[in-house]
């Protein structure tokens, strides 16, 4: 019923092998040092097609359907680009991605991601653990929280000239989440470079927590001692909590988080169990510990 | 206006086209990524189109002398069928036929409720519209039972509304113009009890 899904990265059309040979190179690198060591993170179910992952986006800032991003963010300067990394960082500044997430460090992780929405796919990501990067600007003792901002540029992410939403986009992890090895800076998938609908050229994987938290084509990220207040949780407080763990038993009013529906999985695909932070349990779950996530949702 | 002399199998067979577009999507692949939610979402618009369609009729009648009058049945059936389908839509490829989920989801999420309302109220009239049904019931009473369709137009709008996470913009403006085709029966209505008392 799903032919493309079983492309590996390595089906990927020639062109784009070609326009993105040294992430290609890095990919290859990543997939056979992966084999060995990166295994633990990835799973082994089958990814979803590069056609499926690439025209069926939340980017708020292209649109509200699931078709804009693939249609509205083609016009989006991406190179150059610099990330400013500040508050309590040792070594505060303006880096470039190539800075962030060189070549030669970039990896390969298939991940689960599961959307507050109920639905779910399987992606095959490249990046760099963000604790890389965040041992490279090196954090101040007192750091608590990590604080990310979406680029604002309203001439080329059009819905940012409409106020229906308060932009730039933010996010935030506390610092033990933004340091486990799960949560990666992906700048590229199916090894090539990000497309950008997908939230180029970096963007926060965090495959534990509603696709949401992952926030995309970063611009900034602050190292802070106060929880930050992410976008959506700010718009509706009894929607959306900092947290935003996947969690089968705590529903969000409009849709019960129990299930999901697996993006290419045909018609008569049906639903499938929600699994407790979304199948990573074994890894995160410690960190929670005592938590009441019911209330911490 | 000669439309009237238009047979209502004519806005049957227009009524049936969208279906018939939806299926043919289904098949030639046109649907994208996620053909389920393309299925329900369609079937869902389509039935509140006609719905609307069938508010107007009256309007129509009394403010630019077009007279659709015996459209107005076929409307609100294929309005009843839309949503009967997107019902079905909804719970045999969207929730898998998880009926426990399903009706839980029904009673707890406000757009299902909501949705459910106006669903119900869609299907009473549908099973009262035949002329059978009018005798039987009375001019009287079948009016009283068929007004409850003022009620179906905004609840269907809310469930639409609701059902996102952001406000959008058609069903708002959707919303808008049934609000004035509402505006209009209370004003005529008002207008009439004027007249009797006077
Ligand atoms: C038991 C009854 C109903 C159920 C269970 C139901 C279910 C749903 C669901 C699950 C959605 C999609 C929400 C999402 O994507 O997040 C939806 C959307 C919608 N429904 Fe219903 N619905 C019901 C009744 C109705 C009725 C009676 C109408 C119209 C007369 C209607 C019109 C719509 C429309 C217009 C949308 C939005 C489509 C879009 O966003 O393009 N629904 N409904």
């Amino acid at each position: 019923m799903r032919p493309a899904s079983d492309l590996t990265w390595t089906d990927v059309t020639p062109e784009h092998l070609f326009l993105n040979r040294r992430s290609f190179i890095a990919g290859a690198a990543a997939l056979v040092a992966g084999s060995a060591g990166a295994a633990g993170f990835s799973t082994d179910e089958a990814p979803n097609s590069f056609d499926e992952i690439t025209n069926y986006n939340n980017f708020y800032e292209f649109g509200f359907g699931k078709t804009d991003p693939a249609r509205f963010a083609k016009g989006l300067t991406t190179d150059p680009w610099s990330v400013e990394i500040d508050g309590l960082v040792d070594r505060p500044g303006s880096y470039s991605v190539a800075d962030l997430a060189p070549d030669n460090a970039v990896e390969e992780r298939i991940y689960r991601l599961r959307c507050v929405e109920a639905w779910s796919m399987v992606i095959p990501w490249l990046g760099v653990p963000l604790a890389s990067v965040l041992e490279k600007v090196g954090v101040q003792p007192g750091a608590k929280f990590v604080e990310f901002e979406t680029l604002l540029r309203p001439e080329e992410m059009p819905a940012q000239r409409r106020r229906s939403m308060q932009w730039p986009y933010r996010e935030g992890l506390r610092l033990d989440e933004a340091m486990h090895p799960l949560t990666i800076l992906a700048t590229g998938l199916y090894g090539q470079a990000l497309p950008n609908q997908n939230g180029a050229p970096i963007r926060l994987v965090v495959p534990w927590k509603y696709g949401f938290k992952s926030i995309k084509s970063i611009v900034r990220i602050t190292l802070t001692d106060t929880q930050p207040v992410s976008t959506w949780q700010a718009m509706q407080p009894g929607e959306y909590g900092f947290y935003a763990n996947v969690n089968p038993r705590v529903d969000h009013p409009r849709w019960s988080q129990a299930t999901e529906r697996r993006i290419g999985a045909g018609l008569l695909g049906g639903r499938q169990d929600t699994l407790m932070f979304n199948g990573y349990g074994e890894q995160v779950a410690s960190l929670y510990a005592g938590m009441d996530l019911a209330r911490d949702y | 206006m000669q439309l009237r002399r238009l047979p209502t199998g004519v806005v049957w067979a227009l009524g049936a086209l969208p279906l018939a577009v939806l299926v043919w999507d289904v098949f030639a692949g046109g649907l994208g990524v996620d053909p389920v939610r393309d299925i329900e979402h369609r079937l869902g618009r389509t039935a509140v189109y006609f719905l609307v369609a069938s508010l107007c009729v009256t309007p129509l009648l009394r403010l630019a002398r077009i007279n659709l009058m015996k459209f107005r049945r076929p409307l609100g059936l294929l309005s009843a069928s839309y949503a009967a389908l997107h019902l079905l839509a909804w719970a045999v490829l969207d929730m898998g036929l998880r009926w426990e989920q399903a009706l839980k989801d029904i009673a707890r999420r406000p757009y299902l409720t909501i949705g459910m309302a106006a669903l119900v109220i869609l299907l009473i009239l549908a099973a009262t519209s035949s002329n059978a049904a009018i005798r039987r019931l009375g001019a009287r009473r079948w009016g009283a039972i068929h007004r409850l369709v003022y009620l179906a137009a905004p609840l269907a709008l809310f469930h639409w509304l609701l059902a996102h996470k952001i406000w959008p913009g058609k069903p708002l403006l959707i919303l808008g113009a049934v609000a004035i085709l509402l505006g209009l029966r209370l004003a005529w209505a008002r207008a009439r009890r004027f007249a009797s008392n006077t």
